[in-house]
């Protein structure tokens, strides 16, 4: 099926090509950072996770794309999600291909990658995130793959691909709840010290994965014979309604406890993001803005009549991916850090080739999700 | 027989096996000179046999390193039940004054870059 | 020897990467039930290092003459790197003020005698270590033969997962190569290479001579004792029974063997 990938219009290769150059770009500035180690990031002893690992902690949330698609196709019979199952799964391909990446490019030492499997530490969460983030990456692969195929061939799927299916759906909440465990269990960042964290990283993933699922299949629409059809980005939408409202109303819940108990350390990294704290505050803009695009897109996504009409859609999708990538792919990881142990003040910021190697996999990855979805149009447009 | 495309083709090949030749015709009728590590002269015995060293040095420092960091066991049984602290800086490199005249030798002969002085201090000639 | 490593090439080459791994985990299990027998057997009179630090001598010292030697010996040994940009620097023992150290108790009106003085910051060698359990190789790991946290820097693949488990800001990480940092090198003691995480070791390598940890040994004011925390007449003990000390951040649970006279 693969052939599929090799013929396209110009503006296809296009997109490839541009996708190659800044994965090579991303790649030089990798280069460089292998050889002078991670000093040319902005990470530091007091903030020592930055960029890489937030956008990691940010596109396990887009992986959920698969699981809010084949989840009510599959188990509740959603006929109307038929045919962007395969849509959703290969984003999820692509979204932790990326995240594994990003957790690549932070080591300090990647040649000794496999060390994590050669010396298994099942104490360790870092080992069962990559346990549950492997098996989703698989999992997906393979369902995704075998799926499209039968369909190519106009028959049914081997049996022998249900029980994957099935077995996805808790993987999907593992992913998540695995990776909020990363960070809900450290002692002495009471940032992340809390018990919602997984319940957070579930509610904001169903509602950016689904939401950038939403604007890649009006994209796919656009471009090519396949039409997900209308229903399909009704039920998305509701389900991104849904899932951005319970992400607002959990960050909520986050801000009643800090604030009414009034305990110090609960309430500093809330008052570092929104109002600064011993007199840093570069997180203040982007946390504001993403607290009023939140708003803005729950208020617009509430009516049906609104997020029924295209254009309002797309754009309630992009607000919710904006608000969702400042809150996760930026705020959260970075506050976890501020105040230090020594409850003073450290900042961070990217710097240019940390940003050249971020941008780098986001190209890798989209590349990988462009062929996959180049594939799949392909044989859903053969079937017509 | 024709060969489609033979104009396209057969060059192709011919860069191919050229490329993937091109280590062995480089080196041809000038082999690089056996590596000749420099012994100690004070020192006839090192901790384990000569054959035992030529063959499995590495080994031996790889099971040292988890002995001394992971187990805190610092002695070493060696030949003839001789006790060694096991150390690569404070034991092998007290004898083999010289990384460049006896460690280089053959690591550079066999194209290898042992990554043990990236942290571990080779002797001040080196540096 | 050859047949030991021909049979362990063997055993790589014929098992699957994950399979490999799969039986390791089980083997992981195996042990840590292994050592909760032992643990048990043991536990009456356990070997764990600890150290009472009575800042109050220091700072009595300090008033005659300034005194910076157990951070040189500590770092003079080790090759730890003098690097300026507090962002990426290294430390194993170190000092900060009262109100950082001890941030939980501090409160706006700090006894006179403790305003603005250092407090001596080091690795609590904690009993129930954050950093150990979370790390994914086993990189760093507590020793159970006394307690000593260590770390094998050939093991540690650079994940920082230790330092954002760590909630006493123990742990360096090396940002770039840091031997151009280090002024005079200890050719009895290796350095470390960039990507690695690294931190006190409680001077693991003199405690197998039997010798003291070297800032303990130097320092001429006495604040620093060590000793065996099982032994109920060892002299961290003793001073403990005397004094009243505190921990840093006791309530987090992590057990740290590192006390303070005040």
């Amino acid at each position: 099926m693969l052939e599929k990938a090799l013929e396209g219009s110009k503006s296809y290769w296009r997109l490839l090509v541009t996708l190659l150059v800044l994965a090579g770009i991303g790649f030089g500035c990798y280069l460089l950072q292998l050889n002078q180690g991670l000093r040319i990031t902005g990470m530091s002893r007091d903030v020592s996770w930055g960029f890489y690992i937030a956008q990691f902690t940010f596109l396990v949330g887009v992986a959920a794309s698969a699981v809010m698609v084949v989840l009510p196709y599959y188990l509740h019979h959603v006929k109307v999600f038929g045919k962007i199952t395969i849509l959703g799964e290969f984003l999820a391909v692509a979204s932790v291909t990326m995240c594994l990446l990003f957790i690549v490019v932070d080591l300090g030492k990647p040649m000794r990658l496999l060390n994590v499997l050669l010396y298994p530490t099942p104490n360790s969460v870092l080992f069962w995130d990559m346990v549950v983030l492997n098996g989703y990456l698989f999992l997906n692969i393979v369902i995704g793959w075998t799926v499209l195929g039968a369909e190519r061939k106009g028959v049914a799927a081997p049996a022998w691909v249900k029980p994957l299916i099935y077995l996805s759906i808790p993987w999907a909440v593992s992913i998540h709840t695995v990776t909020a465990f990363l960070y809900a269990g450290l002692p002495g960042r009471h940032f992340w010290l809390t018990a919602i964290l997984a319940p957070r990283f579930l509610a904001s993933a169903f509602a950016a994965g689904p939401s950038l699922l939403i604007l890649l299949a009006y994209f796919v629409r656009k471009r090519s014979k396949f039409d997900p059809g209308d229903e399909a980005f009704e039920k998305l939408s509701q389900v991104v309604a849904y899932a951005m409202c319970v992400n607002v109303f959990f960050v909520l819940l986050e801000l009643f406890t800090s604030f009414y108990s009034g305990i110090p350390s609960h309430m500093e990294g809330f008052i570092y993001q929104f109002s600064g704290l011993e007199g840093h505050g570069k997180l203040m803009p982007f946390m504001w803005l993403s607290a009023i695009l939140s708003v803005i897109a729950v208020l617009m996504l509430l009516s049906k009549k609104k997020r029924s009409q295209e254009k309002t859609l797309k754009i309630a999708c992009v607000l919710v991916f904006i608000a969702l990538w400042l809150e996760k792919g930026l705020g959260l990881v970075i506050t976890g850090f501020i105040p230090n142990p020594f409850n003073t003040v450290t900042e961070y910021w990217p710097t240019f080739p940390e940003l050249g190697i971020t941008i780098g996999v986001y190209a890798t990855g989209f590349l990988v999700l462009t062929v996959l979805y180049k594939v799949a149009i392909a044989v859903k447009e053969e079937n017509l | 027989m024709k060969i489609y495309d033979a104009n396209k083709i057969i060059p192709g090949l011919l860069i191919l096996v050229g490329l993937f030749t091109f280590p062995f015709l480089y080196n041809i009728g000038g082999a690089a000179p056996a590596p000749k590590p420099e012994l100690p002269k004070e020192q006839k015995t090192c901790v384990q046999s000569l054959a035992f060293m030529k063959a499995g040095h590495m080994q031996l420092l790889n099971d040292w390193r988890d002995q001394v960091v992971r187990q805190a066991n610092r002695v070493y049984v060696g030949l003839d039940g001789k006790e060694f602290n096991p150390s690569l800086q404070n034991t092998c490199m007290e004898c083999h004054t010289s990384k460049v005249k006896f460690c280089d030798q053959c690591h550079n002969y066999a194209g290898v870059t042992p990554y043990c002085w990236d942290c571990h201090i080779a002797p001040k000639e080196n540096q | 020897m050859m047949d030991g490593s021909r049979r362990s090439f063997l055993k790589i080459g014929g098992l699957s990467v994950l399979g490999l791994s799969g039986v390791r985990v089980w083997n992981v299990f195996a042990a840590t039930q292994e050592a909760g027998h032992e643990a048990a057997a043991e536990a009456a009179g356990a070997l764990q290092w600890a150290m009472v630090i009575d800042m109050k001598k220091c700072w009595d010292y300090q008033e005659k003459q300034p005194c910076t030697d157990c951070m040189t010996a500590c770092h003079g040994i080790h090759n730890v790197p003098e690097i300026a940009d507090p962002k990426r620097e290294i430390k194993w023992l170190w000092t900060d003020l009262y109100q950082h150290a001890f941030p939980t108790e501090g409160h706006e009106y700090p006894p006179a005698e403790a305003k603005g003085k250092p407090f001596l910051l080091l690795c609590n060698h904690c009993s129930n270590p954050p950093c150990v359990r979370v790390c994914p190789t086993q990189a760093t790991f507590k020793r159970p033969e006394d307690g000593v946290v260590m770390m094998d820097f050939h093991r540690c693949i650079g994940c920082r997962y230790c330092m954002a488990g760590c909630p006493y800001g123990s742990r360096s990480f090396n940002w770039q190569d840091p031997r151009p940092f280090i002024k005079e090198l200890n050719m009895q003691f290796p350095t470390r290479t960039k990507g690695v995480v690294e931190k006190c070791n409680f001077c693991a390598e003199r405690l197998a001579k039997n010798l003291y940890p070297a800032c303990v040994e130097v320092c001429k004011a006495k604040a620093l004792t060590f000793g065996n925390l099982g032994d109920p007449t060892s002299p961290v003990r003793e001073l403990l029974k005397q004094h009243y000390t505190i921990r840093r951040k006791n309530e987090l649970g992590t057990g740290p063997n590192v006390y303070y006279i005040v």
